[in-house]
């Protein structure tokens, strides 16, 4: 059984068709990327997978079950900012998650429970790197640390998903190349299943073994909120460089912008 | 040339700068009561420094003859305890209600507005039936600060917790937290150092309301002296009083600031050098 299925799945507001007539299956161990110009609803994609938005029509299944509508350890996810707490150091937040769980009272663990935690904390740790910073404040971290932090905070979960949006979207070019290997890195050791929102075409396909390309197939120039965006390209990526064939579609497509914009 | 806002004083002179304001005051009051007692040196309106230290001297070590207790401490530990036991009282209720109306929106619909509207109640007018419901000892006085002093905190904490940013609270949920583990791994660490700072703000408005009550009602207390004696125009007991007031006004702000800073060292991160 398929872990993510969505059938005819569709979310508005009011009269204003956000998303419309998403099919599509995804299995354990996939890297989806999805890419699209900006307002087509990806976010809003995103944000129903993790519960925060509710879907208007048709049906998201994971695992065989309808999604909850709010968030659970089940999906674990990283924003672009904001993903780590501020009031905690760096070993705080990765802690926080075992804590969470072990004491439902107070969510502060002591004695053996604490130690635990700690030890499995470190470990997620050491395996973003960070383990020279294990007391530091994230203000006291780079971007790219923060993220990194962000990221090990997320996998002390095990979720079933990952879901990232635009993590490295805020990082300079080096430090992102450095967050690629990584995140690819954790995805072969842990075999997670990633859904990545990103504006960076290279990066779709430098990551993913599947790439979503979200757009509107018709548009209606007297009522531009009739119709939402759907998934226009679905296409599994193999390691080698996108086909010819593809860009050319692309370029005829409506896509024509936007592939501009990121290819140029 | 550097624009206004570039130009920074020099590094050692800027504690003597901060210092000639209080030069200038200082030496325009001696001036003004030197004039005033060349002209009758029996004039109670601006006394001399000496005369002042003279009586608050006095008044901080004579044991009153018929009580024997010294004045000045008595005041001073009627009042604190009074501004002490309200402010506490108030800063529990404030971060209580302010945690669970920015957390839980149910509450929140329910409890707003009639933060908002109390908040709008000015404290002074209910005196009266404070004095009426809880008579005219130490309850009414503590009631007065803790009603003058809670909506604000409330209101300040309840506009924190929703100014957080909602990835914060997604993200202690994607780690499995319940309600309750939000609030509190989440909100109460995030607030309690704002809770610090709102109380600072919030403690010059404690001073006015504590200093109202006494003047009205009260055996003892900071502001029942500077009352009483207006009515023998004891300028020289009112300044030293205003004086001693305002340091320990002083005193406890800094407290405050200094345990925020040492306690939450995150909170402070964002500012930046304060000159």
């Amino acid at each position: 059984m398929s872990l993510l299925s969505a059938k005819r799945l569709e979310k508005h507001y009011g009269h204003h068709v956000v998303l419309e007539n998403l099919n599509f299956s995804v299995e354990p161990g996939e890297f989806v990327t999805l890419v699209g110009a900006s307002g087509c609803g990806k976010t809003t994609f995103l944000k129903m997978l993790l519960g925060t938005e509710n879907l208007s029509k048709g049906s998201l299944l994971l695992d065989g079950q309808p999604i909850p509508n709010e968030p659970g350890p089940d999906r674990g996810v990283v924003f672009q900012k904001y993903s780590v707490f501020p009031h905690l150091t760096v070993l705080g937040n990765v802690m926080i998650a075992e804590e969470l769980n072990s004491a439902k009272l107070l969510g502060k663990s002591f004695g053996a429970a604490k130690r635990r935690a700690i030890d499995n904390a470190r470990a997620r740790i050491d395996e973003v790197g960070l383990g020279h910073a294990l007391h530091k404040y994230p203000h006291e971290l780079s971007g790219g640390m923060q993220q990194r932090l962000a990221i090990a905070q997320a996998l002390m979960m095990r979720p079933r998903m990952l879901l990232l949006d635009e993590p490295f979207g805020a990082l300079d070019p080096g430090i992102r190349q450095d967050m690629h290997g990584l995140i690819a890195r954790l995805w072969q050791e842990q075999q997670l299943t990633i859904f990545m929102i990103t504006h960076d075409l290279k990066e779709a396909f430098a990551l993913g073994t599947r790439l979503w390309v979200f757009d509107k197939t018709r548009h209606d120039p007297q009522a531009p909120e009739a119709y939402g965006a759907t998934i226009t390209y679905d296409l599994p990526i193999s390691q080698d460089q996108p086909s010819a064939a593809f860009k050319e579609a692309l370029h005829h497509g409506c896509l024509q912008t936007f592939t501009e914009e990121t290819f140029s | 040339m550097k624009r206004l806002i570039n130009l920074t004083p020099p590094r050692g002179g800027r504690w003597l700068l901060g210092f000639v304001p209080f030069l200038l005051l200082g030496m325009l009051y001696l001036s003004l009561s030197n004039a005033r007692l060349a002209e009758n040196p029996n004039d109670r309106l601006l006394p001399t420094p000496a005369t002042m230290a003279q009586s608050f001297h006095h008044l901080a070590t004579a044991e009153n003859v018929r009580t024997g207790q010294i004045v000045l401490w008595t005041d001073t530990f009627a009042s604190l305890e009074r501004l002490l036991i309200g402010i506490g009282i108030s800063a529990l209720i404030g971060l209580v209600v302010g945690i669970l109306n920015g957390g839980i929106p149910l509450i929140r619909a329910k409890l707003s507005p009639l933060v908002t509207v109390a908040s709008l109640i000015p404290p002074m007018a209910i005196l009266p039936i404070l004095f009426i419901a809880f008579g005219t000892g130490e309850a009414s006085k503590i009631a007065l600060i803790v009603i003058g002093v809670t909506p604000f905190l409330i209101r300040d904490l309840q506009g924190h917790a929703l100014r957080l940013p909602d990835e914060q609270l997604i993200k202690a949920q994607t780690l499995g937290a319940s309600s309750w583990q939000v609030l509190l791994r989440v909100l109460l660490p995030q607030l309690t150092p704002r809770l610090l700072n709102a109380t600072r703000l919030a403690l010059g408005s404690a001073w006015l309301f504590l200093i109202a009550a006494e003047a009205i009602a009260a055996q003892e207390g900071l502001g029942y002296r500077i009352f009483l004696v207006r009515r023998y125009l004891s300028m020289d007991v009112i300044l030293p009083y205003v004086a001693w007031i305002t340091l320990l006004a002083f005193l406890l702000d800094q407290l405050l600031a200094w345990v925020s800073r040492l306690a939450f060292p995150w909170y402070h991160a964002g500012e930046g050098d304060k000159s």
